[in-house]
């Protein structure tokens, strides 16, 4: 195993970024009524149940860490992430673009596969597996999805959602430079995930000579980051909410609710 | 599928109101006006709203001076969408609904519709989505539709003086749905004595006919769901633990108006729960503009006055207070004061009377170019609202029996007399 492939990168990053968490003060900074000295007209005081817990009440006790970082993604989107994906909307027809989503989706099928299995989801399973085969070979590398249109659709797994089958709970909600909202569960079920990808492939060996060359590979992940951002509708601080933040989170954790009872 | 009593109470308001305003041969499969409104309306009965359009989307300095607090850094500006002919034609201006953006879904087909059709087409956002309010509302206080009418005219007028050289234009037309069809009515009266635009034609499309009683109807579809036990937060994890189970018992779920139907059609949801659904998508607008609205005054209504709230500072409490605020609220405790300060002879009834179209209903009643059209249905329309719609506008209102509120703005019959509203042709009937 070579030392500097991207994704122990990407660990180390994340790693840092958890023991960035643990070095910064983690408590976000709530505007209390005594900042402004005069109380309002309907003061939290009075119009807040202290005890209760509210539908926008969620466990964030990085909220600190996580609200800069919301900001900071946001200015990524809108300085590096956005005009890359503009340029490749217009360098890439809708079909191409379409094909490149389709053949990272079908390498993702060893994810959805392992998770499958882990889950002991035998049928899950079996038609990840017959969607990669489908697709590898009449879908022309995995270029074209036949297989949804025969109506394989896509198992989506993961191993945040395996822990969580196994009554983990998503932990403290965090949001991760650049890849966004996610948990401590989450995150370390992606790290998982990246990991058990590249022991496989490197077992299978087909793929040895292609990563031979780090470009190749950081140009590969760079590839996949853009063609999945290309496909998110999602745009930061559009919805005019000044509550974004709290609507986001609120939405990301009961989707993955959603995908670990599925 | 005639069991909801709202079809027959539609059914014998339309025998009362006779047929001179009534859609005929019109189709809708959906007669829970609450189902409607949710739903909007499945693909069989849609218009063909594809093809390439070129929309394009545009950010505008309003006022330059104008302070921001740095937890708004993302709305100094306000966003208009265009899409122009290559050739001569009429420019349709379209506002949206209440906390509707200048790119809400219901905007955005609006633009297909009239581009399709051969129009030039340019929205702009309403007075009381949070960007507008921060970056284009001279007060920051919407709600009063003179006011709003003020602030939208003259962002109108900002975006035409970019395009006026480049497109060319032979007349203008102006339409909006909901809030934004009342709009639409004020920025006409407006526009008959400056005469900018000197807009030919306007539609309004689902308007509200008082301000106060729809945003009172919208309060109280929310109000069973706070006297449940667990509130509103143990309704949205039941409703969530009912989409897991359907998400589980089927392979691949399209969230759209389809997925929608089927669910309706297999679970008949009762009433109350799809009114606390529509309850709770207007709350979250009325909570996004109020905080806006006070951290731009700076009144100290929510939020404390001469807080220093940066970007990434926590106003997760403030929104609670928000959320528990109904319209009364906000119109008593913040709209009427301020109103109070500028015109201390104004009353509390003044006010509300000025927030309807009956305030300017001689003006509707004599006014040709003016059309609009609703459904007998409406969630938003108290009693008595269509009845002085169609006293009112006569030959140019239009009632269709079913769509509860916008809920039927993409049906094919719907889109062709919106575009033949505008083309001139004889509105059918």
């Amino acid at each position: 195993m070579r030392e500097n492939t991207l994704p122990h990168h990407l660990i180390q990053i994340l790693l840092s970024g958890l023991l960035l968490l643990a070095v910064v003060g983690c408590s976000a900074n709530h505007i209390r009524p005594s900042d402004g000295g005069e109380p309002a007209q309907r003061p939290v005081s009075e119009y807040v149940k202290e005890g209760t817990e509210y539908w926008v009440d969620e466990y964030d006790p990085w909220e600190g860490f996580n609200r800069p970082m919301y900001l900071f993604n946001a200015k990524f989107d809108e300085y590096v992430f956005i005009p890359v994906v503009k340029g490749y909307r217009f360098i890439f027809p809708g079909f191409l673009r379409k094909g490149i989503s389709n053949i990272f989706s079908n390498f993702g099928e060893l994810e959805n596969f392992v998770n499958s299995v882990l889950q002991l989801k035998p049928v899950a399973a079996g038609k990840t597996l017959g969607r990669f085969g489908v697709n590898s070979t009449v879908g022309v590398a995995g270029f074209f999805d036949v297989a949804t249109d025969w109506g394989i659709y896509e198992q989506d797994e993961d191993f945040g959602q395996t822990l969580g089958r196994y009554g983990v709970g998503p932990g403290p909600y965090l949001v991760l430079p650049i890849a966004g909202p996610s948990t401590l569960r989450d995150a370390t079920g992606s790290a998982v995930d990246l990991v058990t990808y590249n022991a496989i492939v490197e077992q299978i060996g087909a793929v040895e000579t292609w990563r031979e060359d780090p470009a190749r590979e950081y140009g590969t992940t760079a590839a996949k980051a853009i063609s999945r951002r290309d496909e998110i509708e999602f745009r930061y601080y559009q919805t005019g909410s000044p509550f974004e933040y709290e609507l986001v989170r609120k939405l990301y954790l009961a989707k993955r609710k959603l995908d670990v009872t599925k | 599928m005639f069991r909801k009593p709202a079809f027959w109470c539609a059914v014998a308001l339309l025998a009362y109101l006779g047929t001179s305003g009534v859609a005929m041969g019109y189709e809708f499969p959906i007669d829970d006006p609450y189902a409607s409104t949710i739903i909007g309306t499945p693909s069989a009965y849609k218009a063909d709203l594809s093809g390439k359009v070129p929309i394009k989307e545009h950010w505008l300095l309003v006022f330059p001076d104008r302070k921001v607090p740095d937890y708004l850094w993302y709305a100094r500006k306000a966003g208009y969408l265009t899409a122009f002919q290559s050739h001569k034609a009429p420019l349709i201006f379209a506002i949206a609904g209440t906390g509707g953006s200048h790119k809400t879904s219901k905007l955005v087909n609006l633009v297909r519709t009239f581009y399709k059709a051969g129009f030039h087409v340019i929205t702009v956002a309403s007075p009381t989505f949070p960007n507008f309010v921060v970056s284009a509302s001279t007060s920051s206080i919407p709600g009063h539709p003179v006011e709003d009418a003020q602030d939208l005219y003259r962002v109108m007028k900002m975006i035409w003086e970019k395009y006026r050289e480049k497109v060319e234009v032979s007349e203008f037309y102006l339409t909006g749905y909901s809030l934004g069809g009342m709009n639409s009515a004020f920025v006409s009266k407006l526009d008959e004595d400056e005469k900018a635009f000197n807009f030919k034609k306007v539609l309004m499309i689902n308007p509200p006919v008082s301000l106060f009683t729809s945003v009172n109807l919208l309060d109280g579809m929310l109000e069973p769901v706070l006297t449940r036990p667990g509130g509103f937060g143990a309704f949205f994890d039941t409703m969530m633990e009912r989409l897991g189970k359907y998400y589980k018992d089927h392979d691949k779920v399209t969230f759209n108006e389809d997925f929608l139907y089927s669910v309706y059609t297999e679970r008949d949801p009762p009433d109350e729960d799809m009114g606390i659904l529509i309850g709770v998508s207007f709350r979250i607008s009325s909570v996004n503009m109020v905080i806006s609205s006070d951290l731009m005054t700076n009144r100290g209504f929510i939020i404390p006055k001469n807080s220093e709230v940066h970007a990434t500072d926590s106003l997760t409490e403030y929104s609670k207070v928000a959320g528990g605020t109904t319209f009364t609220n906000y119109f008593d405790e913040y709209v009427l004061p301020y109103f109070k300060e500028k015109r201390p002879e104004v009353t509390r009834e003044d006010l509300l009377y000025e927030l309807s179209l009956k305030s300017i209903e001689p003006y509707l009643a004599t006014s040709k170019k003016i059309s609009m059209f609703t459904n007998a249905d409406d969630l938003i329309l108290g009693p008595g609202d269509v009845d002085f719609l169609v006293k009112t506008f006569g030959q140019r209102a239009l009632i269709y029996p079913l769509g509860g509120h916008c809920g039927n703005m993409d049906h094919k019959d719907v889109v062709a007399h919106m575009v033949s509203v505008f083309k001139g042709q004889e509105v059918e009937k």
